[in-house]
């Protein structure tokens, strides 16, 4: 970090959370051999850098052993994560988009997840799976979020950074991390390219050069309010703090929650949040049923109870596969719009 | 590699085409003139496509420039009641099938959740599109079961016996979905061919990556004979392809085509070729053109001037009739993003969906 930093801060250094992830990733790569990319359309001198630009220049870095361009099948691309993982190395597949996670639920959930509690943890898989989540005009075989199945799964570690601070740390902790952590990252806030359709938000944030780690299971307090808890990740989480700042306007004090780590969640700071509040609004944009704002809920249900002063409220989208058109993709998801009214129809109860 | 129209445009079948030739023998001259108004129509629409989407009138684009003789000559060789299960990139195939190529559009326009209704009779089989690799070949093979079980195929009346084909590329063989519809369809002897459209390119990821020896050996091992053509060649396309569906018919089993062609254009329109491949590579391809060569051959077997002009024309009227109807299109209603999830009503669709509507009425009150 730059010590001389002015108070203004007009020097500081700002990343997008693309450069980010990649310059987390090429330190670790630098700092532990072990570390590795595999995956499709990753190694090209040159090329694009993966299918959303985070190892542009690593290639060139670190050459074709330790960026693995792989034949498509996302199977073997875990499969060779978790053989890898096994013997000390400590890969980074590239899922190239989350959907495809499917493809490799065996690799992930009865291997990757069960490796340590199956050898009495002799064993241990570290691996970091990178899953880029988020409606982006492509439809329901391209767009979905799919964390939820897998903080289901004992075993694995869930992590949903949402800025660029919270991502180079938390992917520096995914890679040290001696569990296999699944890094579901949204498509629309990597940086500029999805800037416009993320609203024309600034997705830069200021990055300390060296490294540094934000430990798994530690959420962040985005904005402070004392009239009710809202907790959501990734592009949602942006449209909460914009609604936040509108019902301020109105007196209502949004505190926002970005739990950064849904599996384990940061209880703590949630459960003090609601303690504190009375209230508590989840925001996803994964479907409803299911999602991890169910499990969320009814653990602050078991905890908070008495602390609530009304029902919890679940925005998410609704329980469909996600359309191409764009115009109904954005009545699938929560709106601004829409987490605006929910936070102050809670606030009236 | 069956070969039987070179680059040159001459007719000169490689030794390995023989026992293809009396498949091809039975095609005429109007045979040979459709299948270059087909090839010439797609691709003009293929451009026009891409045009719309630079112009913002598509989400996304899926050209498929470079690959109309492996689709064209393999689509004549279907029959009506043949099962055609498709990747994404098969335009060709849904317009000779019936598909109404606005449909496409519609989807990439973004304003459908997508589909056609492959049963509907003028849709002759063909499947919706898939975004997920190589997963269709599994439930292609899963239909060729049924045909079978059905008694729908090998009854020695191959005017009406079934047949599944399914297209995918060269990068989707990588998949397990590929190798185990290969083990399915060889246990239970499917009425199926796989067709790969080896358009040398996964993306970035070059064949070479995805196979260490060709690709229609692939299958040699699971008991799936395969057959390598030159899939820039359109005749060779409809012969191979008539063959192995008339022996998938008649009881022999499945097989497997390794057509080599290649993808001129952008993997989709968000990708830029440029980064990864050569323009060596490239324009040794487009030497290759499967158009250029029936063109020459078209000629030199006496087509005149005129059945040019009128196909190129007829393909212009045809790409202005999309651009007209593409820019036409408007989007669905909000309330059908509820539609087709599940097949009957369904109590949270219903809750949901009032919800939709109350909160739309909503606004109206307030305002
Ligand atoms: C299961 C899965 N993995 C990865 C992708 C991303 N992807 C889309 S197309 C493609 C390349 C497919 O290559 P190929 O099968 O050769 O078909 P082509 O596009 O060349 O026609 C990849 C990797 C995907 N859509 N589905
Ligand atoms: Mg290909």
């Amino acid at each position: 970090m730059n010590n001389n930093a002015s108070p203004t801060n007009t020097d500081e250094r700002r990343l997008t959370i693309a450069e980010a992830l990649r310059e987390a990733i090429a330190q670790e790569m630098e700092r532990d051999p072990r570390v590795f990319l595999i995956g499709e359309d990753i190694g090209i001198p040159g090329g694009f850098g993966g299918a959303f630009g985070v190892y542009l220049g690593l290639p060139e870095k670190f050459g074709h052993e330790r960026i693995i361009d792989t034949p498509i099948s996302e199977k073997a691309i875990a499969g060779a994560a978790v053989g890898a993982a096994l013997m000390g190395m400590r890969p980074i597949p590239d899922m190239q988009y989350s959907d495809f996670l499917f493809e490799c639920m065996d690799e992930l959930v009865n291997q990757a997840a069960k490796m340590r509690y199956m050898s009495g943890g002799k064993l241990s898989v570290p691996l970091v799976m990178r899953c880029p989540v988020g409606t982006a005009n492509r439809g329901a075989q391209h767009g979905q979020c799919p964390e939820s199945y897998f903080i289901h799964v004992p075993g694995i570690k869930v992590v949903a950074p949402s800025d660029a601070y919270v991502a180079k740390g938390i992917m520096t902790a995914a890679i040290r991390d001696d569990d296999p952590v699944l890094v579901f990252e949204h498509k629309l806030l990597y940086g500029s390219k999805g800037r416009e359709q993320a609203g024309g938000l600034d997705l830069t944030a200021h990055v300390p050069e060296g490294d540094y780690v934000f430990p798994i299971g530690r959420g962040l307090i985005k904005r402070e309010g004392h009239h009710v808890t809202v907790v959501a990740t990734h592009l949602t989480l942006y449209r909460c703090l914009a609604a936040a700042a509108e019902l301020a306007l109105e007196g209502i004090e949004v505190e926002v929650i970005d739990p950064v780590s849904l599996q384990p969640f940061d209880t703590d700071l949630i459960f003090s949040s609601v303690e504190k509040t009375g209230r508590l609004l989840i925001a996803h944009e994964d479907t409803l049923t299911g999602g991890w704002g169910a499990e969320l809920a009814a653990r602050v249900a078991d905890d908070c109870v008495y602390s609530l002063e009304a029902p919890i409220k679940r925005v998410a989208a609704h329980d469909v596969p996600l359309p191409v058109a764009p115009i109904l993709e954005q009545t699938v998801v929560p709106s601004q719009e829409r987490i605006t009214r929910e936070i102050r129809a809670l606030c009236a109860m | 590699m069956v070969q039987l129209l070179t680059p040159e445009g001459k007719f000169a079948p490689s030794a390995s085409a023989e026992e293809f030739l009396p498949y091809f023998e039975k095609l005429t001259d109007a045979d040979f003139r459709k299948f270059y108004t087909d090839m010439v129509t797609v691709r003009r629409y293929d451009t026009e496509a891409t045009n719309l989407q630079r112009q913002g009138q598509l989400a996304l684009w899926v050209p498929s420039h470079g690959q109309e003789g492996a689709q064209v000559g393999s689509a004549y060789a279907t029959k009506d009641q043949d099962h055609i299960f498709p990747a994404y990139r098969e335009h060709a195939i849904a317009h000779i099938r019936g598909v109404d190529l606005i449909e496409l559009i519609r989807q990439f326009k973004g304003i459908t959740h997508g589909g056609w209704n492959p049963f509907d009779p003028k849709h002759k089989n063909f499947h919706i599109y898939t975004l997920v690799i190589g997963s269709h070949a599994l439930h292609s093979t899963g239909y060729a079961m049924g045909i079978t079980l059905d008694g729908k195929t090998n009854t020695g009346t191959p005017d009406t016996d079934e047949a599944v084909i399914v297209y995918f590329g060269d990068g989707a063989t990588s998949q397990g979905d590929v190798s185990e519809a290969f083990v399915f369809a060889a246990s239970y002897q499917t009425p199926q061919v796989f067709f790969v459209q080896n358009n040398h390119w996964a993306i970035s990821v070059p064949v070479s990556v995805q196979a260490r020896v060709p690709l229609y050996l692939r299958g040699t091992g699971f008991g799936i004979p395969g057959t390598q053509i030159d899939g820039n060649d359109v005749f060779a396309s409809y012969a191979v392809t008539a063959k192995h569906l008339e022996d998938a018919r008649s009881g022999k089993g499945p097989s497997l085509i390794e057509a080599h062609t290649y993808r001129i254009g952008a993997h989709t329109s968000s990708d830029d070729p440029t980064k990864y491949r050569t323009d060596e590579e490239l324009q040794g391809w487009i030497k290759k053109d499967p158009i250029a060569r029936l063109e020459t051959y078209l000629r030199e077997s006496g087509a005149d001037e005129k059945f040019f002009t009128s196909v190129h024309e007829q393909a212009a009227d045809f790409a202005a009739d999309i651009r007209r109807r593409a820019v036409e299109l408007t989007a669905p209603g909000p309330e059908s993003i509820f539609r087709s999830v599940y097949s009957e009503p369904h109590p949270v669709m219903e809750e949901q969906q009032a919800w939709l509507a109350a909160y739309d009425a909503s606004f109206e009150e307030e305002a």
